[in-house]
C-alpha cells in the first residue's frame, strides 16, 4: 500500500474518518455552552479516557474486519478480563503478571474462536455469537456472578484510567492513554506495512487469491483472532481500572460500539479495507459525541440516535460518493 | 406455413469483441436442432438472445411467423421459448411438485390450489415419461438426471414452442443419456422444437435431425444431420486459418522438471500423465469440463490430490499447499482472474508482489518506495497500461490486469508456469504480447504447461500437446504429429486407435 495521492479517492478515503471528527467538532464550537466546556483540557482528557476501551478494542475488531471476519465476543471477553485481573490481583500479583495474564487470557479466547473458525469452516458471525454467550458465562461463572472488589488494591492499575488528578488540565494523562496511544502507533504500522499486515488485507480481499497466492490463510486467520482477543484482554485490564472492580455483567453491547468505531474509521464489513487509525479517530469521534449530549445534558435516546445517524452517514458516504461519480460520469 | 423459429442474420458485438456477425438459423416444428461450435464460437451468446438475456445489435428473430422480440428471460419463456442451462435453476429444499411449478402456482385469491398444482405436476412429468417421479420428494435428494428431468418438466408446464438445452448431458452418465434423448423424442413428438447444444458430436448425430454449425459468431454451415459426416462437421467447426503470428525462437529442452504419475482429483481429473521439461511449453487442450482447470488446480494444492504422484525438479512432492509450490519455483495463472487471480481492489504493486514480499521489505517492514519501484519494473517490462502502481487492480482493462497477473509469477520467478487459459477475454494485442512473453521464458529454460480451450494458439505455441476428455489427459504428443481434426476428435470422445508407431 502506497501512500494515496492527494484528491485521489483513496486520500478521500483516508482523511474521511478525520473530516468526520472535524465537523463533529466544528458543530460543538458553533454552540456557546459546548464551546466553553468541551475544549478545556480537563475535559479533553476525560474524552481521552473514555476512548481508551473501545478504542484498544477497535485495534483488536480492525484486524479481524479488514481479514473478512467479525468477532461478536469482545465485549464479552472484556467483561471476562476484568473479572480475571480482579482475581488475579486478589492473589497478589504484580502488575506486569497482571497485565500479561489477561492479555493471555483474552488471547486463548481469541485463539479458541479462531482455531474453531477455521478447523470447522463456520461463519465467524456464528462462532463469535457463540463465544459471546460462553465467555460472559464463565464471566459470571468466575466472579460468583458478583463484582470481585480486591481487599488490596494494585494502585499501579488503577491508575491507568485515572483521570481525577488535577481534573482541570490536560496533563498529566492516565497511563492508559499513553498504552492506547503507542499501541495505536505500533499497529497502524503492523497492518499497514508488514507482511502480515498485507496478508490480512489479501485475505480480506479475496480469500482464494490469497491462498492461490501462498498465502497461509487459516494460519493466518488463527493469528488474527488470537491478537484480537488479546487486545479485548487488555481492554479488560482497562475496564477493570476504570470501576477498580471486575464485573461480570459489564460492557454489555461494547462489541457494537467497537465495530461502529471501526466501520466509522473507514473499513469494510465485507473485509479488505480499514486502518488502525482511522478506527481510533472513530472510537474518539463516539467519545466525543457521547460527552457533548451528556454537557448538553441531553437524554440518553439523543445520544444513541445521533451514533446510529452518524453510523449510517460514515458507511453511506462510501456508497454515495460512486454513485455520484457514476452519474456525472454518464452526464459527459 | 412459416418455420417454427427463423434466426436471420442476427449480430452482437461487446465492446470491440464481436460476439455474433450473421447467424441465421430455421427450426421447424417439432424439429431437433444440433447447434454445434467450439467454445466461443458464439453458442451461448445466440442462446442469450434468443432467451432475453441480450437483445441484438442487428438481425430478426421470427416465432411462427410473428416478430419476436424478447425483452428479458420471463418474457421470452411467456412466448414460449424457454431454457435448460447446464446448472440447473432448481430449488433444492423446495419438493418435486412445488418446483416444477414455482412461479407458476395455479391460486385463488392468493392461495394455492394444492389439488390443482398436484395435477398439473402429474400431467408434466407424464409427458416427459416419468410418472413414477416422486411428487413430494426434496430436489436435494434426488441425483442430477431426476433434477434434469424435473426441470425439463418445468419448461413443459410452461407450454414450449421452443425448447433450448444447453450440454445437457455433460453431467449425465450413459443411461440417464439414453433416457434424455428418450424424453426430447417425446417432446418433438409432440410438436415442441429443441435446439440442442452438444460439444459431443455423436450425441448430435443420435438425437438431432438437423445441425448448424457456428464459427468465430458465424453460422458457417447447416443441413440434415443424416446427410453429413462428422468429419464434414469437424471440418466446418475448425476450418480457419491460423492468422496470428506467434514467435517462436529456438529453445533447448533440458532435465524433466514436473512429472505427473497417474494424477487422479476427487471428481475431477481421473488419470494425468505428464512430463514437462525444463524449456518447453506443453498444451492442454480440452473443452469446458474436460478436467484441465482441476488438473493444474490439483497440481498445484490448491484441490485435493486423490490418486497418483507429483515430482517437481525430481523430487518427489506428491502432497504440497500452494506455499509449498511457490517455494519450489511453481506458480499458477487462475483462469478466472477477477473471482480468484486477482485482489481487485488492491494495487497495482500489491498484486504483483504479494507472493514475493521479501524483496521488497526492509527489517521486516515492507517499503512503499521499493515496492513500487519493483512494480514499476515489471509493468514497463510487460506494457502494462495503468495510472500508476498504486491505481486498484479492478479498474484496469482486462488485458493488462491479466499481465498483472502473469507479472506476478515473473516477480516470484517461477520456474514451472501453470497457465490456465492466459488469453480469455482479451483484446488481440495484449494476447499477441502474452504469446510473445511465453516464448522468451521458455528461451530462458522455464517450463510452461498451457491450457487453452483456443486451438490455433496452442498449434502456434506450444512445443507439445495433450488433450483432455472427460478427465483423461491423452498421450502428449509433438504438435506436428497433431491434425486439428484429430485434437478435435479427440477432445469430443471421437478419437480413432492409433498405431503404437505413433
Amino acid at each position: 500500500m502506497n501512500l494515496p495521492r492527494l484528491g485521489s479517492r483513496d486520500f478521500l478515503k483516508a482523511v474521511r474518518p478525520f473530516a468526520g471528527l472535524f465537523v463533529v467538532l466544528l458543530l460543538f464550537a458553533l454552540d456557546g455552552e459546548l464551546r466553553s466546556v468541551i475544549f478545556q483540557g480537563g475535559n479533553f482528557k476525560t474524552i481521552l479516557t473514555q476512548t481508551v476501551i473501545v478504542a484498544i478494542g477497535a485495534m483488536g475488531m480492525t484486524m479481524v474486519i479488514v481479514s473478512g471476519g467479525i468477532d461478536l465476543s469482545a465485549g464479552s471477553v472484556v467483561a471476562l478480563c476484568s473479572v480475571v485481573t480482579a482475581k488475579l490481583i486478589e492473589q497478589g500479583h504484580s502488575f506486569a503478571a497482571v497485565l500479561l495474564l489477561t492479555v493471555l487470557a483474552g488471547g486463548l479466547v481469541g485463539l479458541a474462536n479462531g482455531g474453531i473458525i477455521t478447523a470447522f469452516r463456520m461463519m465467524p458471525f456464528i462462532v463469535t455469537l457463540g463465544m459471546m454467550g460462553i465467555a460472559r458465562g464463565i464471566s459470571k461463572w468466575l466472579a460468583n456472578n458478583q463484582t470481585v472488589n480486591p481487599e488490596q488494591p494494585l494502585e499501579s492499575v488503577n491508575s491507568l484510567m485515572d483521570n481525577s488528578q488535577s481534573p482541570l488540565t490536560f496533563f498529566p494523562l492516565p497511563d492508559g492513554v499513553w498504552l492506547a496511544l503507542g499501541l495505536a502507533v505500533v499497529m497502524a504500522v503492523v497492518l499497514r506495512s508488514t507482511v502480515f499486515g498485507r496478508y490480512v488485507f489479501a485475505i480480506g480481499s479475496n480469500e482464494d487469491t490469497a491462498r492461490l497466492c501462498g498465502i497461509r490463510v487459516n494460519a493466518n486467520k488463527v493469528a488474527i483472532y488470537a491478537l484480537a482477543g488479546a487486545f479485548f484482554g487488555l481492554a479488560g485490564v482497562m475496564q477493570f481500572s476504570r470501576l477498580t472492580q471486575g464485573d461480570p455483567s459489564v460492557a454489555i453491547g461494547l462489541e457494537l460500539q467497537i465495530i461502529a468505531a471501526v466501520v466509522i474509521g473507514g473499513a469494510s464489513l465485507s473485509g479488505g479495507a480499514g486502518s488502525i487509525p482511522g478506527s481510533v479517530i472513530g472510537a474518539f469521534m463516539m467519545a466525543c459525541l457521547a460527552n457533548g449530549s451528556s454537557i448538553k445534558d441531553w437524554p440518553n435516546y439523543m445520544q444513541e440516535i445521533i451514533i446510529g445517524v452518524v453510523i449510517i452517514l460514515a458507511v453511506g458516504m462510501d456508497k454515495v460518493e460512486p454513485m455520484l461519480q457514476r452519474y456525472f460520469r454518464r452526464g459527459k | 406455413m412459416p418455420p417454427r423459429l427463423q434466426i436471420d442474420r442476427v449480430a452482437k458485438r461487446f465492446g470491440p469483441t464481436v460476439a455474433l456477425d450473421g447467424v441465421s438459423l430455421e427450426v421447424a416444428a417439432g424439429e431437433v436442432h444440433a447447434l454445434i461450435g467450439e467454445n466461443g464460437a458464439g453458442k451461448s451468446t445466440l442462446m442469450k438472445v434468443l432467451s432475453g438475456a441480450h437483445r441484438p445489435d442487428a438481425g430478426s428473430l421470427t416465432l411462427d411467423g410473428q416478430p419476436f422480440e424478447p425483452s428479458d428471460p420471463l418474457h421470452a419463456r411467456n412466448s414460449g421459448v424457454a431454457m435448460i442451462y447446464q446448472e440447473l435453476n432448481l430449488a433444492p429444499d423446495l419438493s418435486v411438485e412445488e418446483n416444477i411449478l414455482l412461479g407458476r402456482e395455479p391460486t385463488s385469491f392468493g392461495w394455492i390450489k394444492r389439488g390443482e398444482r398436484r395435477r398439473l405436476a402429474k400431467r408434466a412429468l407424464e409427458e416427459i415419461g416419468q410418472p413414477q417421479m416422486p411428487l413430494d420428494a426434496p430436489i436435494r435428494s434426488l441425483t442430477i438426471a431426476q433434477q434434469q428431468l424435473v426441470e425439463i418438466a418445468r419448461a413443459l408446464v410452461g407450454e414450449p414452442r421452443v425448447l433450448i438445452m444447453d450440454e445437457p448431458t455433460s453431467s449425465l452418465t450413459q443411461v440417464d443419456t439414453e433416457n434424455l434423448f428418450g424424453v426430447i423424442e417425446r417432446m418433438s413428438q409432440c410438436g415442441v422444437s429443441v435446439i440442442y447444444i452438444s460439444h459431443f458430436l455423436e450425441e448430435c448425430q443420435r438425437v438431432a435431425s438437423r445441425y448448424t454449425v457456428l464459427r468465430d459468431g458465424q453460422s458457417v454451415g447447416t443441413g440434415a444431420m443424416a446427410e453429413a459426416s462428422l468429419e464434414q462437421i469437424i471440418q466446418l467447426m475448425v476450418g480457419r486459418e491460423i492468422d496470428e503470428i506467434y514467435p517462436r525462437t529456438s529453445r533447448s529442452v533440458g532435465e524433466p522438471v514436473l512429472e505427473l504419475n497417474g494424477v487422479a482429483g476427487l471428481a475431477k481429473p481421473s488419470c494425468v500423465n505428464l512430463t514437462l521439461r525444463a524449456g518447453e511449453i506443453v498444451g492442454v487442450f480440452g473443452l469446458v469440463g474436460a478436467g484441465r482447470t482441476e488438473t493444474l488446480r490439483a497440481v498445484f494444492g490448491l484441490d485435493r490430490l486423490a490418486k497418483g504422484s507429483v515430482s517437481v525438479f525430481s523430487q518427489e512432492a506428491t502432497r504440497s499447499t500452494p506455499a509449498k509450490r511457490l517455494a519450489n519455483g511453481v506458480g499458477l495463472l487462475s483462469e478466472n482472474r477477477k473471482e480468484e487471480g486477482l485482489l481487485l481492489n488492491r494495487s497495482v504493486a500489491d498484486n504483483l508482489t504479494l507472493t514475493r514480499l521479501g524483496p521488497v521489505s526492509r527489517l521486516g517492514l515492507v517499503s512503499d518506495t521499493a515496492q513500487s519501484a519493483t512494480a514499476k519494473k515489471w509493468m514497463a517490462k510487460l506494457d502494462v497500461k495503468a495510472s500508476s502502481a498504486v491505481q486498484p487492480v479492478g479498474e484496469l482493462s482486462g488485458g493488462n490486469q491479466q499481465k498483472i497477473a502473469l507479472g506476478r509469477l515473473l516477480h516470484h520467478d517461477a520456474r514451472i508456469l501453470l497457465l490456465d487459459e492466459p488469453t480469455r477475454g482479451i483484446d488481440v494485442g495484449s494476447k499477441a504480447q502474452i504469446y510473445r512473453l511465453m516464448n522468451e521464458l521458455a528461451g530462458q529454460g522455464k517450463a510452461i504447461v498451457f491450457v487453452s480451450s483456443y486451438l490455433p494458439e496452442l498449434l502456434g505455441v506450444c512445443d507439445r500437446i495433450g488433450v483432455m476428455c472427460r478427465g483423461e489427459l491423452s498421450e502428449v504428443r509433438p504438435v506436428a504429429d497433431w491434425s486439428e481434426q484429430e485434437i478435435i476428435r479427440t477432445a469430443v470422445g471421437q478419437a480413432e486407435p492409433r498405431e503404437a508407431a505413433a
